[in-house]
């Protein structure tokens, strides 16, 4: 079944929020490999300038795809996830996402096309504070392979 | 650790390489940092069974271990303000585990915003893994 086109330029309500806490984004930076202390300790990112540890660059993805969940587990979309795989990725950071935000995501398609037998679908995840404070865009292209 | 200049900062300098060990335990820990669960990163069997050569590597954990090794370069994980690419193919983590190398160059140093543009490569058992992986570092 082909991805539904009918949903390109759709925009959904904001979703979360998504409470980001020190152990989550400490254990993510151990799991990429960043011994960066801004990660892990309140008192070196302090001293870096920020309120509290702040998130490695890819974070955002773990809120971004929690978000993307409301259409890609959308019958309607047509989106066989097990036939998905990660095509592009892409983040934009307005300020580093910091321990103790609440982050409200806001979803919106941007383009469904077809590839060589397959199809590429891409979606972009504006994140910010519940108060509305711009913290980041993180824009993902999934590829659903094509196939019997 | 030190946040990179402009003034330190030249369009052909270069990051790394550096080798990153990826073994299953490396997937086991991302899966549960992340919440991408998805059994083709933690089990062999069900790799295989949908046509894998085995347990690969979450595209996401190979970025954000490429973004490792900017954040490093760049003195401080806050100033990395942009971070995009592709990925163009997956790296095989075996039962005794895999590795991947990573490297950069300055591709461009704007001195009114004071960024440096950064091309990383990555590659895993000889094959780029990584394409048009672009970061972007605010320089004090």
């Amino acid at each position: 079944m082909p991805v539904n086109a009918d949903f390109v330029g759709r925009s959904y309500p904001p979703s979360g929020p998504y409470p980001v806490s020190a152990e989550a984004i400490a254990a993510f930076a151990a799991a990429v490999g960043s011994s960066d202390p801004v990660h892990s300790s309140s008192e070196a990112a302090r001293a870096a300038g920020y309120a509290e540890v702040i998130a490695p660059p890819t974070f955002a993805v773990t809120i971004a795809q929690q978000c993307d969940a409301v259409f890609v587990q959308d019958p309607e979309a047509g989106i066989d996830y097990s036939r998905v795989v990660h095509g592009e990725q892409r983040f934009v950071h307005h300020r580093p996402i910091t321990a103790g935000d609440e982050v409200l995501g806001t979803l919106t398609v941007d383009s469904v096309r077809a590839a060589g037998g397959h199809s590429m679908v891409t979606t972009r995840t504006e994140l910010a504070t519940s108060a509305g404070e711009a913290l980041c865009t993180s824009t993902s292209t999934i590829v659903i392979r094509g196939g019997e | 650790m030190a946040v990179r200049t402009l003034a330190g900062t030249s369009v052909g300098d270069t990051i790394g390489s550096r080798t990153i060990a990826v073994g299953r335990d490396t997937l086991v820990a991302y899966a549960a940092a992340s919440g991408d669960q998805n059994p083709i990163h933690q089990d062999e069997q069900f790799a295989r069974s949908v046509g894998l050569p085995d347990v690969i590597a979450h595209g996401m954990w190979t970025m954000g271990a490429a973004g490792s090794v900017v954040e490093e370069w760049a003195g401080d994980g806050g100033r990395v303000v942009e971070f995009g690419t592709r990925f163009t193919k997956p790296v095989v983590v075996p039962q005794d585990g895999g590795a991947i190398e990573v490297g950069g160059v300055v591709k461009a140093v704007d001195e009114q915003t004071r960024r440096a543009t950064v091309e990383l490569t990555a590659t895993s058992g000889g094959d780029k893994v990584l394409g048009r992986c672009v970061a972007v570092v605010q320089l004090d």
